[in-house]
């Protein structure tokens, strides 16, 4: 089975943090990481690799030339081959010009039977390339697969719903993306490492990939940013008075109470 | 690119890189570079003390539509097993509020998709639609991706409305991407705020953020979407717009927009949908819909949330807190930290990946207040944080802070709880 799985390289949002007084970004010392679901997407093409030998798994993203060093980490947890779509054109891209450029990658790829994504990137949280990508490449697609399994060309998968799940079939080609739910991400493997470390990763940029240019890149994308901003900070609270637990609860439930809150 | 640094102002100062959310500019002999990973966020225009970086608009290469055909608001009336979900309803306000803004003669449509739905239309008129939209159908019975992009994407081509609205569920976020890639237009996701006039805009900006409006002018005739969400992971806010493509679509998330009091016995158009829609349309197959047997957390109906983090220390904090939340008639919520050491269940989680939540009272006990958990609930009436470190970024932004141990405080304040009732 050939599976083709969708990475991205994102800064840790979880470790940004707001200048309190100028309300900016601080972004200083935030690490690149590989997606959380994307890990899963991964771990999962792993599992069916297991049981399948002669599976094989490329993994495609699409970013900066240091995007490398990500996908030396999830070759290092198994996968095969590499291929980072990385142009100066592609740049800026919003998710529709994102999947027009994945598209093309994986067409040069050439054949597959699956494709697994993330169902989002944390710096974007946009869950739109995933369902684009298959749209673009006119194959079905399955989001938020908490539970999956692939046998005799069938996709058997369970799909998140907030109050539940669906259980679904699919034929194969098609897309999966992945939630936290559908697996535990392992590690890199010492011998995966080494093999990583000296891997040809494929770097192809827009004419190696063929794609149409004006379907592409910042000035194609039909969504623009019209305006970043931050949040005023409130501030304007009050610190309840109290020595004690007792005193500082007491006087809380009081002034909710006078204020006719509770 | 439309980023664009004029080398012969940069100074190679560096304030640019350091500005940049996305790491994406450089300094290559002493000039700054910008890189692919640059998403024209425009951070780094202000900031730079010589006006060296510019934003350039260019022509895109997507053959430009007639924008002028393109009337009205529909809202996707996203229902399941006949039950009209209630972030549709929402939209339903939303959409009502922003025709108003368009003017003119502008519709609001409901569009309604599944199997005897017939019942729905009613409820529909009564939350503001003036139009609703009707495909009922066997072949719709469960949602499908292909099934229902099919027969939502032949309905736009046919009528043409300006902006389309979807809940940000994962049925909404699994339909409207799928769409909007097929009509090749923009879709942006998870919004919490929605403008048409730049006069409006201008207003929430000055009252809500700390944007420069210097560039806007009120009365402008920009009538494009203004579309604002969470971005990069809720640590800033970005407005969308999508201006040379329609319609344009957003997601918006539950419990964000509010409903109208619905008008008992109101009436609209009923349109049904000519669809073209064959089973042979459909390559996935739903075998069984499973409702989870798991309790239901009503956070975005809630009016008030206890919601504990990592200052509970471990799983059996969640016992208090469940105790204080079950005393004031609350429900328990909880911040991504928490979730992600498995002390309870995701579907507690308040934030930006998790429930978007304004109720009367939201109770942050040992929440530091990652801006990523404050995205999701910052809207919220009144905010009590309780917290042993005063320098959290929650105390800051809550109305009452109490600095202090939580595993002491709450056990009082039920009790307090108790004695203002005895005075009743």
């Amino acid at each position: 089975m050939k599976i083709i799985v969708c990475v991205k390289q994102v800064p840790d949002t979880n470790e940004v943090k707001i200048d309190p007084v100028k309300g900016t970004l601080i972004r200083d010392g935030v690490p690149s990481i590989l997606n959380h679901d994307d890990a899963n997407a991964l771990e999962e093409a792993l599992k069916i690799k297991d049981q399948n030998p002669g599976t094989t798994i490329t993994l495609l993203t699409m970013g900066p030339p240091q995007a490398q060093e990500m996908l030396q980490e999830c070759l290092a947890m198994g996968a095969d081959d590499a291929i980072l779509l990385s142009d100066r054109a592609l740049g800026g891209s919003d998710t529709w010009a994102t999947s027009n450029a994945l598209a093309a990658g994986v067409r040069k790829i050439g054949d597959f039977d699956l494709i697994f994504a993330g169902r989002q990137a944390i710096d974007g949280d946009t869950a739109q390339v995933g369902p684009q990508l298959a749209e673009k490449l006119g194959i079905p697609q399955v989001t938020y697969v908490q539970k999956a399994e692939v046998k005799d060309g069938v996709a058997k998968v369970e799909r998140a719903l907030e109050n539940g799940y669906e259980k679904i079939s699919v034929n194969l080609p098609c897309m999966l993306t992945a939630i936290k739910e559908l697996n535990e991400p392992r590690y890199m493997s010492i011998r995966g490492i080494f093999k990583a470390a000296k891997f040809p990763i494929k770097v192809w940029n827009a004419d190696d990939i063929g794609v149409d240019k004006t379907i592409v890149g910042l000035e194609a994308s039909p969504t623009n940013v019209f305006k970043s901003f931050t949040p005023k900070p409130k501030g304007q609270g009050v610190v309840v008075a109290g020595d004690t637990a007792k005193e500082l609860a007491g006087n809380l439930v009081s002034d909710l109470k006078k204020k006719h809150i509770i | 690119m439309a980023i664009n640094v004029i080398k012969d102002k940069c100074i190679g100062c560096g304030i640019c890189l350091k500005k940049c959310p996305f790491d994406a500019i450089t300094l290559e002999d002493k000039k700054a570079v910008i890189g692919v990973s640059c998403t024209s966020c425009k951070q780094c225009i202000e900031p730079c003390p010589v006006d060296a970086i510019e934003f350039v608009q260019e022509e895109s290469g997507i053959a430009p539509i007639d924008l002028s055909a393109y009337k009205n608001v529909w809202v996707y009336a996203e229902q399941r097993a006949g039950k009209v979900m209630n972030v549709a309803l929402e939209l339903l306000g939303e959409g009502k509020r922003l025709a108003e803004e368009i003017g003119g003669d502008t519709k609001l449509a409901a569009v309604l998709l599944g199997n005897d739905v017939e019942h729905l239309v009613d409820e529909l008129y009564s939350y503001g639609a003036d139009i609703v939209y009707v495909a009922d159908d066997p072949l719709l019975k469960d949602f499908t991706t292909d099934g229902y992009t099919k027969v939502l994407k032949d309905a736009i081509d046919e009528y043409k409305p300006e902006i389309v609205l979807f809940g940000a569920t994962h049925i909404g976020r699994d339909l409207a991407p799928r769409i909007a890639a097929r009509l090749n237009t923009g879709l942006t996701a998870d919004c919490t705020r929605l403008d048409i006039r730049t006069g409006k805009y201008i207003e929430y900006l000055e009252a809500n953020t700390t944007a420069n409006t210097s560039d806007l002018s009120a009365d402008d005739g920009n009538m494009n979407l203004k579309q604002t969400r969470p971005a990069f992971g809720g640590n800033l806010m970005a407005t969308i717009v999508c201006d040379k493509r329609r319609p344009q679509m957003s997601t918006v998330r539950p419990g964000v927009m509010d409903k109208i009091a619905p008008i008992a016995g109101a009436k609209g158009e009923r349109i049904a949908l000519n669809h073209t829609l064959t089973a042979s349309d459909i390559k996935i197959t739903v075998e069984e819909v499973v409702r989870s047997a798991k309790e239901l957390v009503s956070l975005t109906d809630a009016e008030i949330i206890v919601s504990g983090g990592r200052g509970l220390g471990d799983a059996s904090g969640f016992g208090i807190i469940k105790e204080f939340a079950d005393r004031v008639g609350g429900v328990v919520g909880a911040s991504r930290a928490a979730v992600d050491n498995g002390w309870i269940d995701h579907s507690h989680q308040v934030g930006q990946t998790g429930t978007t939540v304004k109720p009367k009272i939201y109770f942050a006990c040992g929440i530091s207040g990652a801006i990523q958990h404050l995205a999701g609930m910052q809207t919220s009436d009144i905010i009590v944080a309780i917290n042993k470190d005063p320098d959290a970024p929650m105390i800051g932004l809550a109305d009452y802070a109490i600095i202090g141990d939580l595993h002491k405080v709450i056990p009082e304040l039920i009790a307090a709880w108790d004695d203002e009732d005895s005075i009743k």
